[in-house]
């Protein structure tokens, strides 16, 4: 099959599982008659996001590398909206955190569009590290001023930096695999949001034991072995997209849908400290964006540097 | 007469712009939590921290009576140049009033209430001026109660507008993209006989109780 072959058989198999999870949840609904469980309304609201969200992705993939750079370019801009609502900035810290929208997040996503490594992968590390405070001090205003640079900081990591390596996957140049890099990003959303979805679905089902109660009422450990191991499995299941042997794409799912888990429970965390439940409310029955995409923000640096390192010359 | 239609086409093109760019900048939502999106006649007095305060009001009332809501703004701030004279009268649809009490010849109370009888919703900010100090909700000024006084039917709905000092402090032109919430109350009365104090009282910590965060925004 070619790579466009692949792409598209691979979107129709997500959209059978869509459909067949809309049929689910349109005969769940019904069963409950007039009136549907908060839980199942809340199932449906999910599967309908989750429409809207493929679709998405597929007009990016049709747009080309372009509409994938773009469209994560939007993700990190709502995400960094959402991650800088619950810091405790103060008027003093204006023009850096302008800058840090109009400035650190375009530049990012432009020196991954003209593929750049030597720059993108330092950029926000390195540079907006150093730079951000000085912005930031010129002001004058010293109340509580590491906390607000270090608040400032981590969400540009976990927002535009961290998110900005789903994109950048389109940047590796793997011998034989040219022309085929969207895939790469096809396997790491699909594993890990599988995974999410799975953990949920196991959890519902069998989950008893909470993993981290202090943390997030609704990880349990049936939903965490169940949902990694499964969506390890379907990792594994679609090693024909990747580079990937068999058992190496096992374990490289293996690896993202863990790193996937604790980024949730980090951001769960964070979401605890602060007092909010969700980090938005953008996208119906979800939360906002960064409830949908904390584990994929874990789990793409990690899996960008581990495929540079062993797939690429 | 193409100049005025060209004027109120542009009028709508910048409200539809002005809201679209709110939307993006600060994703806001309203939490009716005291009453529903009714066309009912109301007064959504609100606390008053940045220009854009009654943007974000205006941008979470349904589209259908967004026209007929007309915020109350100073004479002479949008009366200062052509392109305010423009967004306050045409765009916004702005009931202007003169606050200098010495030099006006209009009573702002006579022009509120002659809007009302016009048939429009008011969006008064009864602070009287910006909160840009570290108090959560300045004083309130007399105006509220000699509405209330002059239209005793009127319904007083308390709005809280989270964050939008964040956005835009004082003094900048370039917002900072952050989420901002606008919560909206239960509708307040004048009652029979109410004094000044007990009803500017009442208005103010029915504002303030929907200040308080909560858990799940």
């Amino acid at each position: 099959m070619t790579a466009g072959e692949q792409t598209l058989s691979l979107f129709l198999g997500v959209l059978a599982v869509l459909a067949l999870a809309s049929a689910v949840g349109w005969w769940l609904a019904r069963r409950a008659g007039d009136e549907p469980s908060p839980g199942v309304e809340n199932l449906n609201a999910r599967i309908k996001a989750w429409w809207v969200m493929v679709a998405l992705l597929a007009v990016a993939f049709l747009c080309g590398t372009g509409g994938v750079v773009l469209l994560f370019a939007f993700a990190s801009f709502f995400a960094l909206r959402e991650f800088l609502t619950l810091t405790e900035t103060r008027r003093g810290d204006h023009w850096a955190l302008a800058a840090m929208f109009f400035v650190v997040l375009p530049v990012q996503y432009w020196l991954i569009w003209i593929d750049w490594y030597g720059l993108y992968s330092i950029f926000v590390p390195v540079y907006v590290f150093l730079l951000l405070p000085i912005v930031a001090v010129l002001r004058g205003d010293t109340t509580r001023f590491m906390v607000r640079v270090a608040e400032m900081q981590w969400g540009l990591m976990i927002c535009v930096f961290c998110l900005s390596h789903v994109p950048a996957l389109l940047t590796l140049d793997i011998p034989g695999y040219q022309g085929r890099e969207l895939l790469l990003i096809c396997f790491l959303v699909l594993v890990v949001q599988s995974s999410d979805v799975l953990q949920y679905v196991f959890g519902k089902l069998f989950g008893r034991r909470k993993v981290a109660p202090s943390l997030s009422p609704s990880k349990t450990w049936a939903g965490l072995v169940g949902g990694v191991l499964s969506a390890s499995l379907l990792g594994a299941a679609l090693w024909w997209i990747t580079p990937f042997s068999v058992p190496q794409a096992f374990a490289m799912a293996l690896v993202i849908t863990l790193l996937g888990f604790f980024g949730g429970l980090v951001m769960s965390a964070i979401k605890r400290d602060r007092g909010v439940k969700d980090w938005g409310r953008m996208i119906e029955g979800h939360g906002g964006m960064l409830d949908r995409l904390d584990s994929v923000v874990f789990a793409a640096p990690i899996f960008f540097h581990l495929v540079r390192y062993w797939f690429t010359p | 007469m193409p100049a005025s239609l060209v004027r109120r086409a542009a009028a709508g093109l910048t409200a539809l712009a002005t809201i679209g760019l709110a939307r993006i900048v600060t994703g806001v939502r309203g939490n009716w939590v005291g009453c529903t999106p009714a066309p009912a006649q109301r007064v959504y007095f609100a606390n008053h921290t940045s220009h854009g305060d009654f943007v974000l009001i205006w941008t979470v009332l349904p589209q259908a009576f967004r026209s007929r809501t007309r915020p109350v703004a100073a004479a002479d701030y949008w009366r200062a140049d052509a392109v305010r004279r423009f967004l306050g009268a045409d765009v916004f649809n702005a009931v202007l009033i003169d606050r200098d009490a010495t030099a006006r010849t209009a009573d702002p109370i006579a022009e509120m209430a002659a809007a009302v009888d016009g048939g429009a919703s008011l969006i008064f900010f009864p602070e009287g001026t910006r909160n840009t100090g570290e108090e959560r909700l300045l004083p309130f000024k007399s105006g509220l109660f000699r509405l209330a006084s002059a239209r005793p039917a009127l319904e007083f709905v308390p709005v809280w507008i989270e964050n939008l000092n964040r956005v835009m402090p004082k003094g900048v032109f370039l917002p900072v993209p952050l989420l901002c919430t606008v919560t909206l109350g239960a509708p307040l009365t004048l009652a029979e006989g109410e004094e000044r104090g007990a009803f500017l009282d009442r208005a103010r910590a029915a504002l303030l109780a929907l200040s308080v965060k909560e858990v799940d925004r």
